[in-house]
């Protein structure tokens, strides 16, 4: 069965293996070097333990990171991997993701490789729709140069490089992935192993780029930056899941819900039993709803923070047209001649 | 009527001006097509504004496209011009000092009317006042003319005009005894959708010709017979097209997909276009976000598998030069084509330098050895490609390659290579294990290959050879992460060692006589001027040598060897010197330089007279 059949069409043409694999298979001999406690451990287990489920060959899985803690991740993969620098591996993945089709492309990144040095190769990553895998790392802070805020800091943080409070308001991932015409948008939460599967699962089976935002604890610089959603005393109010079909509620009783707001054109709190409760459609053509959704979340507590799949909708991927375009450029002038290009247009001949 | 006097020459340098929108860089190049098909041999200098469309009939608006022909072997589009056709007072009065007394001037009345004299500060007509008394001046109503040709066409006014250089090229085919069927064959193609332009341009370049034949203003016609050339088949081609070229037929002798990366910018550009045309030969072109994109999509290509490549110019560089670094650090095979134009910052765009020279060689952090190969003309960019290529792919290693605006856009014919005599490259992918213990078999990815140092490229998709590679240090061998003092300084030099120990070929000298005490040295496009003032300095009695660079990291072998042997070196560069300072601290010999940065290839006479003025103080 193909991948498409097997409802993964992001992992077209990706060759598949059918011996089992195994976490360990997929963890390389390298010594893994975050802080203790760090969320990146989690995650790095989440993948590790998914990806035999999807029964690629793993030579042909390749993990791309840019610089920062979460970075170092494709050194702990047992998968082809590059470690590049700072804000660039959208780019890179896209020049190898759109040259080779029959790879599964990751990309691991942080807040700040993501959203600050290399806010342009994302914008542009999602856009042209490259057919990979974006795990941005948000822990709303750098942790690799010790504690700065970061472009998804709440304004007024206060940092080693910031004594007397951040001054710019935060970046929502989420809102400009959207606004970046991103066609597959989630938000998972590190410490949630059951969700943050579901999600890379789903992420990886979209064709296209799927953009992850991974809440992720920095244990030594930003400790405690979500409890709110993770305490089992706080999260339910705070929380809101969002699953494709369902009506979007919330609270241990389901005592919220979402619903329109009929004077402006966003969302709004109401009574889970509230009739215009809204049903989330990840695949409404329109990303406007999703977008309201994104807003919900309260940028300084993260009070009202929608989870799972904010968007996932088919458009062609860049890598896919660029071949198609190739292929057609072989079938309908025959292939590359050499000679012929050479000797085009006028010349002369000498005896 | 009696047959008009026809008188031969043995070359001719002509200059067609004009406003930037009157079409003279197309006329140039429709000249030169019949030119080189007629066999003379050939070299041509564009020279266009940065501004699309500067102002109508301003100084800055004028555009200009220089052709020297011959009939015999030829290095430089000459220096001055002996005909320049003025399209408007602007185009005279931007190009007049270039003009030798004596040199004719064919100018297009109709432009020369009171508001445009005095748009370029002309108080009276030029074509009248006598001032343009020691040229041979055709005052010809070219627009006029050429609207009364096209009257049975039904164009306005305004479209009828737009065909005078057609006019122009009709009239100096017929000068030079060129043929026009190759125009009427191209703007039948052009225009073959629209068939109003496509008849109006074919009946202005024949109503040019025939002015020219019928008219008693122009009494000669010069003849100037083909260049005696060897056997072979020939094209005229500029530099970016033979870049192009070169890269596609690297793609093809290495079996590797091509990855062009790249971000527009002038007069790199053109690669781009051009290489997005060829997507029958595999090869898929990216145009980035930034060029920092580019060359990172072109390095994960690489990774990949592809021939990975990026085009751009010195604004560019500056742009991917962590990425370099970071394909030094990597080990992967990369190709940065940077066509040099003036600077600092945004510079001339559209004019020519060679001062990224230093920033190849060094603009980056740390020591990130790249090697450097320089095309020395238009066509030798074809081969230059190959030669990047063939680096990048051996050496597992970014390699530059420095054109510049004047080898871009300049053009000369080309002894088209039989494609079956090319190089091969070979890709040797890793496929197995390379390190063997008792107990297992590893892939190790910078275990080397003693001869060459390269380490093994195992692509993804290959089993058992999965590896992490990235901008950390490496230990020397297994890869791993290492911070290691001894392992990083032992990198460090390795890398260097391999780049020194690329393979290049002997630099050769020229000098005919065996006695010359001066040599002139060059590197990239310098080496026509270069060779051109030779010339006159050894038909002036002078035994002069001269040595072109082709390959400036690692240079040559020999280089030392034949700097000592002169007892002076005369090294002229479009910059303040910087091959000098190379060569001075690697070697210890005092260079002579002699640098100008105008934003123009240099002129074989003041060539000709510094290196006679060197020579006659040994
Ligand atoms: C060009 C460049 N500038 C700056 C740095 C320093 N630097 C490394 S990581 C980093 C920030 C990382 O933050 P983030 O992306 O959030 O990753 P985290 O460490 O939090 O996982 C910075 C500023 C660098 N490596 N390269
Ligand atoms: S600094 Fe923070 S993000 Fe980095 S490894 Fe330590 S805990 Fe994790
Ligand atoms: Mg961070």
């Amino acid at each position: 069965m193909t991948a498409t059949e097997l409802g993964m069409p992001g992992l077209d043409g990706v060759p598949t293996t059918d011996v089992a694999q195994t976490k360990k298979e997929f963890s390389s001999d390298q010594e893994v070097r975050w802080c203790p406690g760090c969320g990146d451990y989690a995650v790095l287990a989440a993948v590790q333990g998914f990806l035999p489920d999807l029964g690629l060959a793993r030579e042909n899985i390749v993990f791309i990171s840019g610089i920062g803690c979460a970075a170092r991740f494709p050194y702990y993969m047992n998968t082809y991997g590059l470690h590049s620098i700072h804000g660039r591996a959208p780019a890179i993945a896209t020049g190898l993701a759109a040259s080779r089709p029959d790879l599964s492309v990751w990309v691991v990144t942080g807040d700040g490789d993501a959203l600050s040095i290399g806010g342009n190769h994302l914008m542009h990553a999602l856009r042209r729709n490259v057919n990979m895998t974006i795990l941005l790392f948000n822990n709303r802070i750098y942790g690799l140069t010790k504690g700065q805020y970061s472009p998804t800091s709440e304004q007024g943080k206060i940092t080693k490089s910031t004594p007397m409070g951040s001054l710019d308001a935060p970046f929502n991932p989420i809102s400009l992935a959207l606004g970046a015409e991103a066609t597959f948008v989630a938000r998972t939460i590190d410490s949630d192993r059951a969700h943050l599967t579901s999600v890379l699962h789903a992420a990886a089976a979209h064709r296209g780029t799927s953009l992850v935002e991974i809440y992720q604890n920095c244990n030594i610089f930003n400790d405690g930056a979500f409890e709110i959603l993770k305490n089992r005393d706080t999260r339910e109010e705070v929380l809101i899941r969002l699953e494709h079909g369902e009506p979007v509620r919330f609270g241990a009783n389901a005592e919220h819900g979402i619903r329109r707001n009929p004077n402006t054109a966003g969302l709004e709190v109401c009574g889970g039993d509230d009739p215009a409760v809204v049903v989330h459609d990840a695949q409404a053509p329109d990303p406007s709803r999703a977008f309201a959704l994104s807003r919900l979340a309260d940028p300084g507590t993260l009070a009202r923070t929608p989870i799972g799949i904010f968007r996932q909708v088919e458009r062609p991927t860049y890598g896919d047209l660029m071949n198609d375009q190739v292929d057609q450029a072989v079938a309908t002038q025959g292939p590359g001649d050499l000679a012929g290009l050479l000797h085009g247009g006028d010349t002369w001949t000498v005896e | 009527m009696t047959a008009k006097e026809v008188r031969e020459l043995d070359r001719v340098v002509i200059r067609f001006a004009g406003d930037s929108g009157d079409g003279m860089q197309l006329t140039g190049d429709r000249f030169t097509a019949e030119t080189a098909s007629f066999g003379n041999d050939l070299s041509t200098l564009p020279n266009f504004p940065a501004e699309i469309r500067a102002p109508a009939g301003t100084l800055p608006g004028v555009s200009s496209f220089q052709l020297h022909f011959a009939d015999h072997d030829i290095l430089t589009p000459g220096d001055a011009p002996d005909v320049l056709v003025a399209m408007n007072p602007a185009a005279l009065k931007a190009n007049l000092a270039d003009l030798p007394k004596g040199a004719t001037i064919i100018a297009d009345t109709a432009e020369f009317t009171s508001r445009a004299l005095k748009k370029v500060g002309y108080t009276s007509n030029p074509l009248e006042d006598g001032s343009l008394a020691s040229y041979k001046v055709h005052a010809v109503d070219l627009t006029g003319m050429t609207m009364k040709a096209l009257e049975p066409f039904g164009l306005s006014r305004k479209e009828a005009s737009r065909s005078k250089n057609m006019f122009a090229l009709g009239l100096l085919s017929w000068m030079y005894g060129r043929s026009i069927d190759g125009t009427v064959t191209f703007l039948q193609s052009k225009f073959a959708t629209k068939a109003a332009i496509r008849d109006a341009n074919i009946s202005a370049v024949k109503a040019g010709w025939n002015y020219g034949e019928t008219t008693e203003d122009f009494a000669v016609s010069y003849q100037i017979k083909p260049a005696p050339t060897p056997p072979g088949t020939y094209r005229n081609i500029t530099g970016n097209t033979a870049l192009s070229y070169g890269l596609v037929a690297a793609s093809r002798q290495s079996s590797l997909p091509l990855f062009l990366g790249s971000y527009p910018i002038t007069p790199a550009s053109d690669i781009l276009h051009e290489m997005s045309k060829h997507k029958k030969f595999g090869v898929r072109t990216f145009q980035a976000e930034d060029e920092i994109a580019g060359v990172g999509a072109a390095l994960g290509a690489s990774f990949g598998g592809s021939l990975g490549v990026t085009t751009t110019s010195g604004p560019g560089v500056a742009l991917k030069s962590e990425t370099v670094g970071l394909a030094v650090a990597l080990e992967l095979p990369l190709i940065i084509v940077d066509v040099q134009r003036g600077g600092p910052s945004t510079g001339l765009p559209t004019k020519t330098e060679q001062a990224d020279l230093l920033q190849a060689m060094f603009g980056r952090n740390s020591e990130a050895p790249t090697p450097i190969v320089a095309p020395a003309s238009p066509a030798d960019c074809f081969e230059m490609a190959l030669e990047a290529a063939r680096i990048a792919v051996t050496y597992r290693t970014p390699v530059f390659l420095l054109s510049d605006g004047y080898l871009a856009n300049g053009s000369e014919p080309w002894a088209i290579p039989d494609v079956e005599t090319l190089p091969t490259i070979d890709p040797g992918f890793a496929t197995e294990p390379n390190h063997h213990s008792d107990d297992s078999a590893e892939f190790w990815p910078y275990l080397r290959d003693p001869q060459t140092l390269a380490r093994p490229w195992a692509i993804p998709g290959t089993a058992g050879l999965e590896h992490r590679v990235g901008g950390l240090e490496k230990a020397d061998g297994t890869g791993n992460v290492s911070y290691d003092p001894t392992n990083h300084d032992y990198m460090v030099r390795t890398r260097q060692a391999k780049v020194d120990g690329v393979d290049v070929p002997d630099l050769e000298v020229d000098d005919p006589t065996g006695d010359a005490r001066l040599l002139v040295l060059g590197w990239g496009s310098t080496y026509g001027p270069i060779g051109a003032g030779v010339r006159r300095a050894r038909r002036a009695g002078h035994s002069v040598a001269q040595a072109h660079l082709r390959y400036l990291n690692p240079l040559p072998a020999n280089t030392g060897e034949i700097l000592h042997r002169y007892e002076r070196v005369l090294l002229p560069e479009m910059n303040l010197g910087q091959l000098a300072m190379l060569l001075r601290a690697r070697y210890l010999i005092d260079i002579i330089g002699y640098n100008q940065v105008r934003g123009l290839p240099f002129k074989a006479e003041e060539l000709a007279d510094i290196i006679m003025k060197e020579d006659d103080q040994l």
